[in-house]
């Protein structure tokens, strides 16, 4: 990987603005001209140089029953929902069935992937969606124009939009909406899982992690190498390398911060093993 | 000489007419665009107000008219101003007077586009983040880049050649018009005296003007699609998509342009200046763009249908034969096989054939480049959770749609109450050189 897609896209653009008679323009309107030179390289950490932490999420499949074996909802989902005030009709954790090559088929949870090549944050254009320096993509919502060019973008629909002012319970609404968490939320902007921001920032694990019943989510530290799934705490690169795991759609290069282990034979799935 | 100067003097007469007095069915139309307008404003308040969920429009199809119709303005802004160009560049001479007319169109349906993407943001009050934050990385940035740059080439490239013709309006409309419009040509002819020396310079910048608005043209199409074809979509993430658009939109606009000729020719009687003769050549010029689109629509859809990978399969399904298959075949019926022979038969070739022509690639190609391009690609399921989406227009959308036709209409109309749609001075110029 010689020239990240960033500075090829940059390169692109400079190059494009060179047909365009764009400089002539910049120069008259002084707004316009500082936003632009501004733009040319965003202020917010973009690469992994800056890094300081970089949150990682793991799930095991081989422990996700889809909570069907406690004949409940996912748990994950429902304490997601509740803790955040999620919008009616969202669900920033989606469980789902998926179908296998031997016909069977198993569960799989889906938050945001928080790709570290994050095609959202690419495309958003005033900087609404943006890395953090732990490695995270969080959504402005006092940014956002709701343009949704960043659900186009985003390869595993891990986005909503605020189509109408959400009914708001007293906590949510005296909540002070931030990126970390965005409570209440802003009708005409997008929504979706933020790993949490403002509970790990506490010291404290997602709330889908503590809310799944069979420890099936794992959530940790790439930098220090640990994840814990709020009852055991495991080295995070081992688990992976002795576990097989893998990322959703891996051959687009997005390169998610979620992993899965996969361990029923993903390819069959669980009635097929039955 | 003498002739020259008569012939002159009545051209004068037909064209400033409208000008001063425009015909019944000039007030009849501004009046119904109007009503169109302002229900279209109570549509849009009504969205304001309750948010986007009074659209049809749901995470999964997020996109629906409104961005079809940006779609569809911005190839309609492409040909004007671009069509002119090559047609001076190329020193051609018969086009000139079709080319205002068009160089209008380009402007108005660039300031549609615009409108349309405001509408269809959640939040159209930050619309000015885009000068302020705005990101060098995001095509959408580039696109109001290049539309920003072309609006004001356009406009620059429209009202260069006007000069003259706004010192005749000085000259001969004093009498006619109130003050306050005299005063306005007598700024904007900028001292206008139709001196040799007048002429040799405008005709240079023209001629800059001609050369730089070509490359600004074919930018703002392409980089409109690259908004498309820079994600993971089937349909989407295909390179041929940015040169597909560029030769889709020249065609339709010059349906569109050919439409306008036949709307204008009628209600300000032109026929003696809008002649058999540009039907004529524009006709086969329509045709040759036809063979390209078609070559085009073949081309983009072959690779994906002999691999029919997943997502691919899924697109082509709903297109070919599922819920969208109705409208895809029938816009190729309208856009490729109906106006090929309406072009090609003897018969209908005529100024009522060319024009039913037109209006039938205007209306497919919209169908087919705006809606079946941005519809069916999101409802193709990208995750396993997605069952095939579904998208169903409301009143809202396509109240504003449709207010967004008048609006278009009528910046056009109201532009041609105040300046002549014939561009005088570079009509009667091709006609002393043509002999
Ligand atoms: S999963 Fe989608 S929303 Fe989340 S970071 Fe990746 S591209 Fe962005
Ligand atoms: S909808 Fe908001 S977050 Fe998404 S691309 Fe547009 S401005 Fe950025
Ligand atoms: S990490 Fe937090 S925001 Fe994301 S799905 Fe889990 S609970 Fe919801």
């Amino acid at each position: 990987m010689g020239i990240s897609r960033r500075r090829f896209l940059q390169t692109l653009t400079w190059a494009g603005l060179g047909t365009a008679v764009y400089p002539l323009l910049s120069r008259v309107s002084k707004v316009e001209a500082k936003g632009w030179a501004a733009s040319g390289l965003d202020p917010r950490p973009t690469g992994t140089k800056t890094l300081t932490k970089q949150w990682t999420m793991v799930i095991d499949l081989k422990k996700c029953e889809g909570c069907v074996i406690i004949n409940k909802p996912p748990q994950c989902t429902v304490t997601c929902n509740q803790g955040h005030f999620v919008p009616e009709g969202q669900e920033w954790i989606k469980v789902s069935k998926v179908r296998g090559a031997g016909g069977g088929s198993h569960w799989m949870p889906f938050p945001c992937m928080h790709c570290q090549k994050a095609p959202c944050v690419d495309v958003c254009p005033v900087g609404a969606s943006y890395y953090t320096e732990e490695g995270l993509v969080l959504i402005d919502q006092d940014r956002c124009i709701g343009c949704r060019v960043c659900m186009a973008a985003c390869p595993y629909h891990r986005r909503y939009f605020n189509w109408k002012q959400q009914r708001l319970t007293p906590e949510a609404a005296l909540a002070e909406r931030s990126p970390e968490y965005p409570v209440p939320a802003l009708k005409g902007t997008v929504s979706k899982c933020m790993f949490c921001a403002h509970n790990v920032r506490k010291g404290k694990i997602p709330i889908c992690v503590s809310g799944c019943p069979m420890g099936a989510i794992y959530f940790g530290d790439l930098e220090r190498d640990i994840i814990t799934n709020g009852m055991e705490v495991v080295p995070l690169r081992k688990t992976l390398a002795e576990n097989n795991a893998f990322r959703f759609k891996e051959e687009l290069g997005t390169e998610p911060r979620v992993y899965y282990l996969p361990g029923y034979g993903q390819e069959f799935g669980r009635e097929a093993r039955e | 000489m003498n002739s020259t100067a008569e012939r002159r003097a009545e051209m004068e007469a037909i064209l400033l007419a409208p000008l001063v007095k425009p015909s019944r069915f000039y007030d009849l139309g501004i009046l119904i665009m109007a009503m169109f307008i302002m229900w279209g404003l109570y549509a849009w308040s009504e969205q304001l107000r309750h948010g986007l969920i009074v659209t049809g429009m749901r995470d999964q199809v997020f996109w629906g008219l409104y961005i079809s119709n940006v779609v569809f303005f911005v190839s309609l802004s492409l040909t004007g101003t671009f069509l002119s160009a090559v047609l001076r560049i190329t020193g051609n001479h018969w086009q000139a007077p079709v080319t205002r007319l068009a160089e209008v169109v380009t402007g108005a349906a660039l300031l549609m586009a615009a409108t349309m993407i405001l509408v269809d943001m959640g939040r159209p009050e930050r619309v000015f983040y885009v000068f302020i934050h705005g990101r060098l990385q995001s095509p959408l940035i580039w696109d109001v880049m290049a539309v920003t740059s072309y609006l004001v080439g356009s406009i620059i490239y429209l009202y260069l050649p006007m000069i003259p013709d706004i010192a005749i309006c000085r000259d001969r409309l004093s009498p006619s018009v109130s003050p306050l419009r005299r005063k306005v040509y007598d700024i904007l002819a900028l001292g206008w005296q139709d001196s040799a020396k007048q002429q040799e310079r405008l005709n240079k910048l023209i001629s800059i003007m001609t050369v730089l608005i070509i490359p600004v043209a074919v930018s703002v199409h392409s980089v409109t699609a690259w908004i498309f074809a820079m994600t993971f979509r089937p349909g989407w993430d295909v390179t041929i998509l940015a040169p597909y658009f560029v030769a889709s939109a020249f065609f339709s606009g010059v349906a569109a342009i050919i439409i306008a000729m036949t709307v204008y020719r009628k209600v300000f009687k032109l026929e003696k200046y809008i002649t058999w003769e540009h039907y004529r050549k524009l006709g086969w010029l329509l045709l040759a763009l036809l063979l390209v689109y078609a070559y085009f629509s073949f081309a983009e859809l072959l690779p994906g249908a002999y691999k029919l990978a997943t997502h691919e399969r899924e697109l082509l399904n709903l297109l070919l034969t599922g819920q969208q298959a109705f409208l895809f075949w029938v816009s190729l019926l309208g856009s490729i096989v109906v106006p090929a022979v309406l072009i090609c038969w003897r018969r209908t070739r005529t100024v009522a054939g060319l024009t039913v022509a037109s209006v039938l690639i205007t209306v497919t190609l919209w169908i087919k480049k705006s809606y079946l391009l941005i519809v069916p690609t999101l409802q193709v399921s990208l995750m396993p959770f997605d069952a095939p989406g579904r998208y169903h227009p409301t009143w809202v959308e396509w109240s504003l749609s449709l207010a967004a036709i008048a609006g278009f209409m009528l910046m056009v109309a109201l532009f041609f109450r105040f300046f002549p749609v014939i561009a005088i001075w570079e009509t009667s110029r091709a006609a002393g050189e043509g002999g």
